[in-house]
């Protein structure tokens, strides 16, 4: 017999051909989740998403009810629509998650990221660096002879212009908290 | 106010959830509980030989009964031991308590003895768990890990115990009336949906009833609920291997078991069918055979109590999220208040195709005068044990796929298999389990050698506690399944699906002080039967059979529901490339 002649891909998410009537347009999605602050929580939803297979592109968690001991998850996921769907499910279906919210299909949201971003240079590039930052409404919170470090919040799109913008001036190094996102307006569909 | 140390309330906590059983084995990290156990006479300990046991045990009693299955084991080795049967129980949603002792709290982190990361272990193979660091704590937590492991979709879930917070006191906390969590999954369906599929009904020309462990499951009136359906809209029903026994095999809608060794009728119904109404299955790949050409002219309703099955697989046209009973109920009283319609004529003629497809007479086999084939042995053992309150457990293989095909399941629970997750060794401690929650039945492991011996440690469980469990072994000297796929895939080099230096089955039952059987002939296979079942204790019947029969009808690996392989057909190359990659 020959070897098996299996086309590269067949397998890439299932060895079945799962979705072939849906989409297979990758699309990225911001979710929040509303779970309960307890022990391994933060590795039951991640655990969820490495044992399926699916996309972290970004994960922001912090407890936002201390009384009622409830932390809210950004996720920043991408995948094909029912990829994005199974997730949706698979994360409501777990104990301690209360709701899960897709703000990108659940109406306007606001996204904003935290970076902090150190500059190192000298001369003329630090002048340039400082004017930039002031486009970018960018603070200065630490500054020595030959570096700056940035704060600022945005989108990280903007958060990315901005060190497009700073490379050339000197050696840039970065923290960025991830996307914390919420829906606008009073009106909330899912989550509070 | 009762304060009592933490192992006490481990006893109180399960006698207020009406546990009679528990499956264990001792260790360093449980004593305290075994302590309390000792002093006690309302719980039944029973001592298996190995962890995995314990829980394959457990989930027999569980689905047995419907009762959550309970489960008592050490830290590090005991926990470890029992993963296999914990992600057993969470891919056919069986619902059992897990608990494990662990080392002390001041210990934890520090690779003590017997330590493991038991909740990050089973993480993602429970339901749920929890490590409880508080004796406060404890009481409500297996409180609470009784209401999670029966809520919604059932599962297992693991409460880790350490020692300090066993030998501690603290307050301990009454089974509240209703769970104080926010975990109360949703039990009625949408009634606009609901509506719409008895519309369905109403006008099908071509319905099939596609039914699946949730139905047994949701529990007895579920089946009867479903029963009523069947015979009242004269609809056909088949079955995944999780469902069998919830509708009967004795009545005359019942199309026998779908799937990748489903009957003939059964899957070219499903491929044919114009309206297709999933009652708690999940369109597992051993049913849908090549997605693209699943059933592709009908409208398919899928009523699931877990809304992440629903478009997970096959798109829904009528997605129900809700209980089986509950949404039957409201379909059945639907149905019958808009007068009971159904498209009569239609549904005639389609019994009519189907009968044409059930004189494929797909389970015929060659028969023999000189050696016992495997599907005789289970056609001879059904006829001689169907009258019996009987129960099945099985192993995994082809011996598997026979017990489904050639016994008949008539009632709900009396079917102990491992669907999800295809354990070898599951059958044999899984009668154990059974045969503890009902002593007077008469409980049956139709095995596979190779399969028995993986657990074959629990002969001393058996012979310990004097249950007349019957271990059925189809004994073909050969791992059946895998030998099988070698042959249709791998041109016949049958590497390693041979099962070597087997043990004499007779004196093996002996040296447990049961009773042996060997029988290779089929004028012997009657009266070896009649023998098995009159022995009051453990038996190993040992069954020679057929060494190279393989297991028909299947749908190959990749193909779909209408190109299944019949009986003795032409296999050489039959999977593809494609299906070559499947399991």
């Amino acid at each position: 017999m020959s070897p098996l002649n299996i086309e590269q891909g067949a397998t890439s998410h299932s060895a079945y051909d799962l979705r072939s009537h849906l989409s297979e347009e990758i699309e990225t999605h911001t979710l929040a989740i509303l779970v309960t602050n307890e022990a391994g929580v933060l590795a039951r939803v991640i655990g969820l998403f490495s044992g399926r297979g699916y996309n972290i592109d970004s994960l922001t968690v912090a407890e936002v009810d201390h009384e009622g001991h409830r932390s809210r998850i950004t996720i920043v996921t991408s995948g094909t629509p029912a990829v994005i769907h199974q997730i949706k499910m698979q994360l409501g279906r777990m104990v301690p998650v209360h709701g899960v919210s897709d703000l990108t299909v659940e109406g306007p949201h606001v996204s904003r990221e935290l970076a902090l971003i150190k500059v190192s240079g000298k001369g003329e590039a630090r002048v340039e660096a400082l004017r930039i930052a002031e486009i970018f409404r960018a603070n200065v919170v630490d500054s020595t002879l030959e570096s700056f470090i940035f704060e600022m919040t945005g989108t990280p799109e903007k958060i990315d212009a901005f060190t497009d913008l700073m490379r050339p001036l000197g050696e840039v190094r970065m923290a960025r908290t991830g996307v914390a996102a919420m829906a606008r307006g009073a009106q909330q569909p899912t989550l509070s | 106010m009762t304060e009592m140390t933490g192992a006490r309330m481990v006893i109180e906590a399960l006698k207020e959830q009406g546990v009679d059983t528990v499956f264990g084995y001792p260790g360093g990290a449980v004593l305290p509980i075994y302590d309390e156990i000792f002093q006690q006479n309302e719980i039944r300990h029973i001592l298996v030989r190995h962890e995995q046991g314990a829980v394959h045990a457990a989930e027999g009693y569980a689905r047995a009964t419907g009762k959550p299955g309970v489960v008592l084991v050490t830290s590090g080795p005991g926990a470890t031991n029992a993963v296999t049967g914990i992600t057993d129980a969470l891919m056919d949603s069986i619902p059992i308590v897990v608990l494990t002792g662990q080392v002390p709290t001041f210990m934890i982190g520090s690779d003590a003895f017997q330590e493991a990361d038991t909740v990050g272990i089973t993480r993602p193979c429970t339901k749920m768990n929890w490590l409880v660091k508080e004796t406060d704590a404890l009481a409500a937590t297996i409180h609470e890990a009784f209401h999670i492991c029966t809520a919604g979709r059932p599962g297992p879930v693991l409460v880790d115990i350490p020692k300090d917070v066993q030998f501690a006191t603290g307050e301990y906390t009454r089974k509240p009336k209703t769970s104080p969590s926010h975990y109360h999954p949703r039990v009625k369906g949408d009634i606009e949906m609901i509506t719409a599929l008895v519309e369905a009904i109403e006008t099908a020309e071509r319905p099939v009833f596609y039914t699946g462990g949730g139905v047994i499951n949701s529990g007895p009136a579920a089946s009867q609920l479903l029963r009523e359906l069947v015979d009242a809209t004269g609809f056909p029903v088949t079955s995944t291997l999780m469902g069998l026994g919830a509708y009967a095999a004795r009545d005359k809608n019942w199309l026998g078991m779908l799937g990748m060794h489903g009957l003939y009728e059964a899957n070219l119904a499903m491929h044919d069918c114009d309206l297709m109404i999933n009652v708690g299955a999940r369109f597992d790949d051993r049913i849908t055979g090549r997605i693209a050409d699943f059933s592709p002219g009908s409208r398919k309703a899928h009523i699931d109590i877990d809304p992440s099955s629903i478009n997970k697989v096959i798109h829904a046209d009528f997605p129900i999220v809700g209980d089986v009973a509950h949404v039957l109920e409201d379909v059945l009283r639907l149905w019958k208040s808009r007068g009971r319609k159904t498209n009569a004529g239609a549904v005639q003629r389609w019994w009519g195709q189907i009968e044409d497809w059930r004189k494929v007479r797909c389970l015929d086999y060659t028969n023999s005068e000189t050696t016992i084939k495997p599907q005789y042995a289970l056609e001879r053992l059904e006829a001689l044990t169907r009258d019996h309150d009987r129960y099945i457990c099985t192993e995994v293989g082809q011996h598997q796929m026979w017990a489904a095909q050639y016994l008949g399941f008539n009632d709900p629970n009396r079917w102990m298999t491992s669907g999800g997750l295809g354990t070898m060794g599951y059958g044999f401690p899984a009668s154990i389990g059974v045969q503890i929650a009902h002593p007077d039945a008469l409980v049956i492991n139709v095995a596979g050698e190779a399969s028995w011996l993986m657990n074959m440690q629990e002969m001393g469980t058996a012979a310990q506690y004097r249950l007349p469990v019957k271990q059925f072994i189809l004994n073909n000297e050969r791992l059946g399944m895998v030998r099988q796929w070698q042959e249709l895939l791998h041109g016949e080099r049958y590497s390693h699906s041979w099962s070597e230096s087997l043990p004499d089955f007779v004196k093996l039952a002996e040296a447990f002080g049961a009773k042996g059987i060997l029988c290779k002939d089929p004028a012997d296979l009657d009266d070896a039967i009649m023998e098995m079942l009159a022995y009051d204790g453990p038996v190993i019947f040992d069954c020679l059979v057929e060494k190279h029969e393989n297991c028909f009808p299947m749908i190959p690996s990749g193909k779909a529901h209408n190109e299944m392989l019949l009986g003795e057909a032409e296999t050489q190359g039959v999977i593809g490339a494609a299906g070559g990659v499947l399991v």
